[in-house]
């Protein structure tokens, strides 16, 4: 166990070293641009429900829509082939190229064809194969495979092509500049076409009413790849289809914004094959408009295990991937590593889970999976609006059920009280059941916190458990947050307007019982009647594991705690926002519908509460200010969290703050890179840490180092607490009335 | 408020295409101007604007179309929003001269120019319900970022130059 997730941590090490810097440049120039492509867009929004509600519809409907492309093809004078699996689509295309002699075949990027190895099985036809996209031609010569969905070679820098060049292809003059290796492969490659026999290419979009293509692209590869030779195979998957033409609008506005943050890209191709456009012989002499124009087409329609992904409720919605990127775009992880770690076989990034599932098996997922942290930033930023994190839960949850039975199982009796099968991995059952360990470690604490703390117990621990031992471990507290409150002697406001269930996460409840009192005093302050009953943990910590079952129990047994409440008017305020995403988020799949709708509409993150108190009348007078506030003093550095961001609920933090006299300077880094248990793993600890890097970066700039550094998720506190000198806290640490109460 | 050609000039230029005004009457004048040697070209479908009579080559052969150092095609629309262009394939080669050569002059008629993407689609659908369509939305130059940097002219057009024929005064 310990020597592989060594050898993994030894993996990645070396992806970050070797690809890391390029596929972090590119990457985040990408998002950048994004981000600010679609702020000009107007209706961005409504363009995002439209393009969901296309793919929904299209793929509910998609047997008859295969048809409906069917009779639209074959009335423009193509033939359509429906490809059972990679087997099917390869014999058909080596056939074609059989039947036709075909020495040469130009390519233009298909991630469909990546999918199939269709080119290996063409080489084996002794066909000369040239990927003629510039990002594909670099991997080709490199014999690597793509590390991103429309940038295929982010993790080569021009050096590296360069050198590439240079050893492959022996050019009379060295190559050295961008434009110089852009123009030797123009070059090259047009040979290449104007030889060609066949041209193929992928599509973006295949339109049931015209039987049209739609490329994305941005190099003229593709048009060249179509308009030269006189046969043309355009190699798809069968969710590729929309219903009708003025279906393709919303896509034309979102797909590059979303991938590469340009408005639109320098072509869109629009073809309903056979084109018109006369085929070019160069070998001849005669003008090119007079050469008979007896093109033929071909669309290969790709199943590949896309109509089962279609019937599984939890992997349908992978389907809908416009495959545009944002989503690794977005991703912190993948910034730092790019698809050669966070990648299966051909796809990369969050929704690859999905896609690799579906089409190469559930184990070809294993290798990545796990990097996706559940953060939730990605969801925000997909067009069609795909739950990501969810199709990678799911993936988990499979994988872990697939589990043999595990040698060490006995270690973690009496902590593991889950819904999992025997045999699942022991570190994820070990973060899973955090909610015990720490009803354990608080109840025995300080002794607790003193032996986890020895070394012999953290090298036991990091090599049965795989916690690293660089990592800080929480510290738990003797007395709980419920129990303090419990216990406490306040007299309770009277004639209260508003009622409030302070949620006792496991973090505030055991280690952070600091900022849980902190909340109850605001409240308090502003008016509210409190409660800090005994509630379960929420189920984060299992779900991150992949452990659906255990988290649904934890789910209702959470209703089950809070409904008094609810039913007596109270609100429910969450602290901890990866807990309140779950509330808003995760719930509606893990209870029913009533239940989650009670508690969703009624739960409150604590900032957002505040401010809601406050812009209700409340009076801010008891609260703490900038100007009383000793020593953090008024200028403030503050990281909110992904998930709260995800939520929109980052401006009430900060609203409050600079409402009581804070100035606030906030990170834009899309992750602090701890996502709860994953910074722990030893197998991540370093990429985690190189994640936390951008954000460190930004806290000691010049403009944010004399700040004190706030954060509001518990992870994001124990990275920062990681990497800065300064102790970071919980914002609502300076905002609650000095502590008397 | 821009007219909707100024702001088809403004985002032709955000996508480092030229623009040249021109009338009808001054066309093939304005025409010879922006034209790099040797240029081949399709035959454009308006009526009041013609190729016939320059040095452009209509019927260009496999050769000329390698060693073309400039090609002139029609647009069937412009739209503003983007400064994006629509080219139809046809027969004659209008796709090939336009992809081919360094340099791609685009002829837009200022009547073709719609606001945005939704009257595109609106305006092509009809179009490609009807039969074979091919329309190419081509926004600037073609550019690549793969070789580490951004650079214009990879496997099409380096540079892009619009030459907008106004509407006849009523
Ligand atoms: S899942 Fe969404 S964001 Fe990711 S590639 Fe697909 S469409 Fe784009």
């Amino acid at each position: 166990m310990s020597s592989e997730r060594s050898r993994k941590a030894e993996r990645i090490r070396h992806v970050m070293e070797t690809e890391g810097d390029s596929v972090e440049r590119n990457a985040r120039g990408f998002n950048e641009g994004r981000y600010e492509s679609v702020a000009r867009l107007e209706d961005y929004d409504a363009y995002k429900d439209r393009a969901r509600a296309i793919k929904e519809d299209a793929i509910e409907r998609l047997p008859e829509l295969i048809e409906q492309v069917r009779e639209a093809v074959e009335a423009n004078g193509g033939t359509v082939y429906v490809a059972e699996d990679a087997a099917d689509a390869n014999r058909y295309v080596r056939e074609l190229a059989r039947e036709r002699d075909a020495e040469t075949v130009v390519k233009s990027k298909s991630m469909t064809t990546e999918e199939i190895d269709l080119n290996e099985h063409l080489e084996d036809e002794d066909c000369e194969v040239w990927e003629t996209d510039l990002g594909e031609f670099v991997l080709q010569v490199a014999d690597e495979a793509p590390s991103h969905l429309v940038a295929p070679a982010i993790h080569q820098s021009r050096e590296e092509i360069a050198a590439l060049f240079n050893e492959y292809f022996e050019p009379e003059a060295e190559l050295e500049t961008a434009e110089e290796l852009t123009a030797f492969a123009r070059e090259y490659l047009g040979e290449r076409i104007e030889d060609a026999d066949i041209g193929v290419t992928g599509a973006n979009f295949v339109t049931a009413d015209t039987g049209t293509m739609a490329l994305v692209t941005s190099e003229g590869n593709a048009r060249k790849t179509v308009a030269v030779p006189d046969t043309h195979v355009a190699v798809a998957g069968v969710e590729k289809i929309v219903p009708t033409f003025e279906d393709l609008q919303p896509f034309v506005e979102l797909i590059a914004r979303s991938g590469t943050g340009q408005d639109i890209t320098s072509y869109v191709s629009l073809f309903s094959p056979p084109v018109s456009t006369p085929p070019v012989d160069f070998d001849g002499d005669e003008p090119i408009a007079d050469e008979p124009n007896d093109r033929e087409f071909h669309l290969v329609l790709l199943d590949n295990g896309r109509m089962d992904m279609r019937e599984d409720d939890q992997l349908r919605e992978t389907l809908y991937c416009i495959r545009c990127s944002a989503c690794a775009n977005s991703c912190a992880n993948f910034q730092s590593v790019g698809g050669h770690v966070f990648g299966g076989e051909t796809y990369s990034g969050g929704i690859a889970t999905g896609w690799e599932a579906g089409v190469h098996g559930q184990e070809s997922a294993d290798e990545f999976n796990d990097l996706c942290t559940g953060c939730s930033r990605c969801v925000n930023q997909c067009p069609v609006k795909i739950d990501i994190p969810w199709i990678n839960t799911v993936v988990r949850d499979r994988r872990n059920r697939g589990a043999e039975d595990g040698q060490f199982d006995f270690l973690v009796e009496g902590l593991t009280p889950d819904e999992e099968p025997a045999g699942l991995d022991l570190q994820k059952r070990f973060f899973g059941n955090f909610s015990t360990l720490a009803k354990l470690g608080s109840a025995t604490a300080p002794a607790s916190n003193w032996i986890a703390d020895t070394l012999p117990s953290r090298a036991l621990m990091e090599r049965l458990i795989g916690v690293d031992r660089r990592r800080d471990l929480p510290e738990f507290e003797r007395e709980t947050f419920v129990e303090w409150f419990r216990t406490r002697d306040v007299p309770r406001p009277v004639d209260a307007d508003y009622h409030a269930v302070v949620y006792p996460d496991l973090y505030t409840n055991y280690i952070r019982t600091d900022r849980g009192k902190a909340a109850v005093r605001t409240l308090e302050a502003l008016g509210v009647a409190v409660e800090v009953p005994d509630v379960a943990s929420s189920g984060r910590a299992p779900l991150s594991q992949g452990m659906i079952a255990t988290a649904e129990d934890h789910a209702r047994d959470v209703a089950a705690d809070l409904e008094p409440y609810l039913e007596a008017g109270y609100d429910v305020v969450a602290i901890e926002p990866s807990d309140l995403a779950m509330f808003r988020g995760e719930y509606e799949r893990l209870l029913d519908a009533e239940r989650y709708e009670a508690l969703a509409e009624r739960s409150y993150e604590v900032f957002e509460y505040v401010y809601g108190l406050l812009e209700n009348g409340a009076d801010p007078a008891p609260l703490g200010r900038a100007d009383d506030a000793g020593s953090v003093g008024s200028d403030i550095a503050y990281h909110s969290h992904c998930q709260q961001r995800t939520l929109e609920l980052e401006t009430y933090t900060t609203n409050v703050l600079e409402r009581l006299g804070y100035d606030v300077l906030t990170s834009d880094v899309e992750c602090c890179g701890m996502a709860g248990s994953f910074g722990y793993k030893s197998e991540y600890y370093e990429l985690s840490v190189d994640v936390g890097e951008r954000l460190e970066e930004q806290f000691e700039a010049s403009d944010a180092a004399d700040r004190t550094v706030v954060a509001s998720g518990t992870s994001c506190l124990e990275q920062l607490d990681g990497l800065l000198a300064r102790r970071p806290r919980h914002p609502i640490s300076l905002v609650a009335p000095d502590s008397s109460g | 408020m821009e007219t909707q050609l100024e702001t088809f000039e403004t985002n032709l230029g955000s996508v480092r295409t030229a623009v040249t005004r021109t009338s009808p009457a001054a066309f093939q004048e304005t025409l010879a101007d922006v034209i790099d040697e040797s240029a081949i070209g399709a035959p454009l479908p308006f009526e009041d604007v013609t190729l016939e009579g320059t040095d452009v080559v209509l019927e260009p052969t496999p050769d000329q179309l390698r060693e073309a150092a400039c090609g002139v095609t029609a647009a069937a629309l412009g739209v503003a929003d983007y400064g994006t262009v629509v080219l139809e394939s046809t027969p004659d080669g209008a796709e090939l001269a336009g992809l081919f050569p360094d340099r791609h002059v685009i002829v837009v008629r200022e009547r073709d120019l719609v606001d945005d993407m939704a009257a595109v689609f609106e305006r092509l659908g009809e179009r490609f319900r009807d039969g074979n369509g091919d329309a190419v939305l081509a926004t600037g130059p073609s550019a690549t970022a793969d070789m580490g940097e951004l650079v214009y002219g990879v496997h099409g057009p380096r540079e892009t130059h619009a030459v907008v024929v106004e509407d006849a005064e009523e």
